[in-house]
């Protein structure tokens, strides 16, 4: 039986380079005061779980989770945080909706990124510190291996994964949170400077400050909230081995994982005709591929020729990333996730603006970790 | 090491302090350095400019009246906007201490560190600020005791928690 948990209500704040104005705690109250109003409920009396997606290093504090409950309603309730994606977030709400625990569950996870002074430094300290840690460089180059191994298993022409970020650039003029929008071609993307080859920096997403807050619910609760419910109908996560040396580095094996749990949760059986719309992970340009590949929406190898055919435009049979993706509106750490699930909601309630894709109904968004991990999580969406 | 039928004693021999003299001990050495510059937000900001003038600000949430310090923008009880600036004393009651004898270091401490919550006058009871004490002995310390904000000069007063020095005692009123 098909999972069927509501979002009920969805809300966001910052999506800039820097918001100095706003401690991460004032951040998080704009987006939860949103949320809250979108789902029509009260946090103080409506909600029995909260959960936060943040990690220490990130926040600059040890301990995190004591400083989250304030800003969400969440004084002396029920609240944990869990150092993971968005989307694995969600996951844990869905589980605290299913086993009764609650009926209505909140979600939040963001990036202030801008209050970290030295974040390579913090990259590189996730790299195993005796057999990796040795390697004096930007941790970018977790992401150069990664590539050139994709590329050269799958025989992908490199100006394909330009495209890529040529795609997604191009997608995130239209959105008004696409703070790294623009409009280049394929001869810029590859000639800018190179970040680890053959990754290039237009092919490296920017981390940008946002937070998001979802309000979950029960599918009995959902019918009395709202009236634009988007329901989670398959949710996957799963994590590869940590070992540079010995993991597959062409193929996102995570997301293979996570993607078939979700699509035999919510019974689908031909993913690549399946979906209106995807937000797959493209963290780097490469990544898209690896993801499309991944979750069957591309043929094995064949991820990049269908992007420089314009399968995955906004326009074409498949919109991928319709929203500018990471690429294009920026990297928002372990609220990812939750940024691509913000933007499948907006589309299936036909709320996407400038962005809006006509008769989305179903969507697949998945997430990855970030350097130096192999994890993801996977969630299909439906209206 | 799991010990199994195969496998009946641990291998090797115990690291002694001259193991570790002699480099015959092998470690991996890192200094992790993250380095932060956290955006203060509106209410903190406020606040420690108003620490930098020798005043102490707190905000008020019009729905429980409650008077917050450190102030917020947000009530967390009723969560709401709070809605006013309330300028508050610079005295107040101890509500609690800790003498601590420890260091960082875990050393201990030649001269204890006195450490109390002082709930502020003109907040709302129960509401205040961590800080040090100063000018008693720490035998006299007691709950209750009220005490005044002991300030820096203006000319060193940068705008931060520790513009205050100390609270002392004041004595009955």
């Amino acid at each position: 039986m098909p999972l069927r948990i509501g979002i009920v209500g969805v809300g966001y704040s910052g999506f800039d380079s820097m918001t100095p104005s706003l401690s991460t705690r004032e951040l998080m109250f704009e987006a939860a005061t949103r949320a809250y109003e979108d789902a029509g409920v009260d946090p103080r009396k409506d909600v029995q779980s909260f959960i936060c997606c943040t990690e220490d290093f990130w926040e600059g504090i040890s301990i995190t989770d004591e400083y989250m409950p304030d800003q969400l309603g969440a004084v002396l309730k029920p609240l944990c945080t869990i150092s993971s994606d968005g989307i694995v977030g969600l996951a844990t709400a869905c589980m605290h909706i299913m086993s009764g625990i609650a009926d209505v569950a909140v979600v939040e996870s963001h990036s202030k990124i801008s209050d970290v002074v030295n974040p390579d430094e913090i990259s590189s300290f996730a790299l195993d510190p005796i057999y990796d840690h040795h390697v004096n460089a930007d941790p970018r180059f977790v992401a150069g291996l990664e590539m050139a191994r994709y590329l050269k298993e799958t025989a992908t022409k490199r100006e394909y994964c330009a495209q890529v970020a040529v795609k997604n650039k191009k997608n995130a003029l239209l959105n008004p949170r696409g703070v790294h929008g623009a409009d280049l071609d394929k001869k810029a993307v590859l000639n800018s400077k190179i970040a680890a080859s053959p990754l290039t920096e237009l092919e490296s997403s920017k981390t940008i400050d946002g937070s998001m807050v979802f309000v979950l619910a029960s599918a009995q609760k959902a019918k009395k909230l709202g009236n634009h419910t988007v329901w989670i109908n398959g949710i996957g996560w799963s994590s590869d081995t940590p070992w540079l040396e010995d993991r597959d580095m062409a193929r996102a094996a995570y997301a293979e994982q996570s993607a078939a749990r979700a699509y035999k949760m919510a019974g689908v059986r031909n993913p690549a005709t399946y979906f209106d719309l995807a937000e797959v992970d493209d963290t780097y340009s490469y990544k898209e591929l690896q993801s499309l590949e991944a979750l069957k929406l591309a043929a094995k190898g064949k991820a990049g020729k269908m992007v420089e055919s314009g399968a995955f435009d906004r326009d074409g049979r498949l919109p991928v990333n319709a929203s500018g993706g990471s690429l294009g509106v920026g990297h928002l750490l372990e609220a990812t996730g939750l940024h691509r699930v913000l933007e499948a909601v907006l589309q299936l309630r036909g709320q996407a603006g400038r962005l809006q894709i006509q008769r989305a109904k179903k969507a697949v968004v998945q997430s990855w970790r970030g350097i130096p991990t192999a994890t993801g999580a996977v969630a299909v969406l439906g209206n | 090491m799991i010990l199994s039928q195969k496998i009946t004693s641990y291998p090797g021999h115990e690291i002694t302090p001259e193991d570790v003299k002699e480099g015959k001990y092998l470690d991996v050495v890192y200094k992790f350095e993250p380095k932060y510059s956290w955006a203060a937000g509106v209410a903190i900001s406020r606040f420690l400019a108003e620490l930098k003038e020798g005043r102490i600000i707190a905000r008020k949430c019009m729905n429980c009246e409650r008077i917050l310090v450190p102030p917020r923008m947000y009530c967390e009880q009723c969560f709401r906007p709070t809605d006013e600036w309330v300028q508050i004393k610079d005295t107040g009651t101890i509500n609690t201490y800790s003498i601590s004898h420890v260091g960082t270091d875990a050393r201990r401490l030649k001269t204890p560190i006195l450490v109390a919550v002082v709930d502020l006058d003109g907040a709302t009871p129960g509401m205040g600020i961590l800080h040090n004490l100063g000018e008693v002995e720490p035998s006299e310390i007691k709950v209750g005791m009220k005490v005044k904000a002991v300030w820096k000069s203006s000319s060193e007063r940068q705008g931060a928690i520790t513009d205050i020095r100390y609270f002392r005692p004041i004595g009955e009123e």
